[in-house]
């Protein structure tokens, strides 16, 4: 981690998208990490049955990765505000690909020490999270 | 089934003394692919952990069953930084509640407090209870 971690931020910036690979296995790991055993997330029964369109990721997984991306832009700059809505599903096939999550990311502003970052976040085109936001220290 | 307008503003008892670990941080990093050294940032994601323990508790408490919640909205508002070493707990407010098409939408705050009773982070989440008929 370097010293002045985001001291590199300037409004306007346009932040390298990244795009991440998320599979049935990362959803069974992320379970065991957050607490989060909800079955619509790694049994196609029960998602089926609560009438979603299959397996889908964790809607905190899909802002960890947000937040993996913020801390991978910023180089580790302490997060003071993160939010986002989660809009549409990230439905998870059963496979050793997965799906594809794509990160890309803009600096509003950087004032009074914060830097504030507009996100955006797909799968297949679509977006997935709606406002994405986050205000990293600068 | 819906739940009672009644809960709103209602405070539900503090989640048990949570510490946090530099295990636990490593390995919520690592599910994610996030970068994490030992005493660096912990990923600004991982009060989910103890947010997450603070609506189960009141799930079981109003009868709700988790497969019928779908996450609706995530908030993170930090007053400090979360540290390894931290003993947190959590305590769930319900800070809205209506019903739209059979569902309830129930909008939580969670405020992470430290082993002084200082805040650390407050969380705010949407919960959509999909109640239909089951």
């Amino acid at each position: 981690m370097s010293a002045s971690p985001s001291a590199g931020l300037a409004a306007g910036q346009v932040l390298e998208a990244r795009t991440y690979a998320v599979t049935r296995a990362d959803l069974v790991r992320y379970a065991g990490a957050s607490g989060d055993r909800n079955p619509i997330h790694w049994s196609d029964r029960v998602a089926a049955a609560v009438g979603l369109p299959g397996v889908i990721a964790h809607g905190m997984f899909t802002q960890a990765l947000a937040a993996r991306a913020v801390a991978e832009w910023t180089d580790g700059a302490e997060v003071v505000e993160l939010g986002a809505k989660f809009t549409n599903p990230v439905v998870v096939p059963d496979d050793d690909t997965g799906v594809e999550v794509v990160l890309a990311g803009t600096v509003r502003s950087v004032e009074d020490g914060l830097a504030h970052l507009a996100l955006e976040v797909t799968c297949g085109g679509t977006k997935v999270l709606g406002n994405p936001r986050a205000v990293v220290r600068a | 089934m819906s739940l009672d307008s009644t809960l709103v503003g209602r405070t539900f008892p503090a989640t048990s003394p949570y510490r946090v670990s530099e295990e636990r941080v490593a390995e919520f990093a690592a599910a994610s692919g996030t970068p994490y050294t030992p005493g660096g940032q912990v990923p600004a994601t991982f009060p989910i952990v103890l947010a997450f323990a603070a609506m189960n508790d009141f799930l079981d408490e109003v009868g709700v069953d988790l497969s019928r919640i779908v996450h609706g909205e995530q908030k993170f508002a930090y007053a400090r930084p979360l540290v390894v070493g931290d003993v947190l707990t959590t305590a769930l407010t319900v800070a809205s509640l209506r019903q739209i098409g059979g569902n309830d939408i129930i909008g939580t705050r969670s405020d992470v407090t430290d082993a002084d009773g200082v805040a650390v982070c407050s969380t705010s989440a949407v919960l959509v209870h999909r109640g239909g008929a089951a």
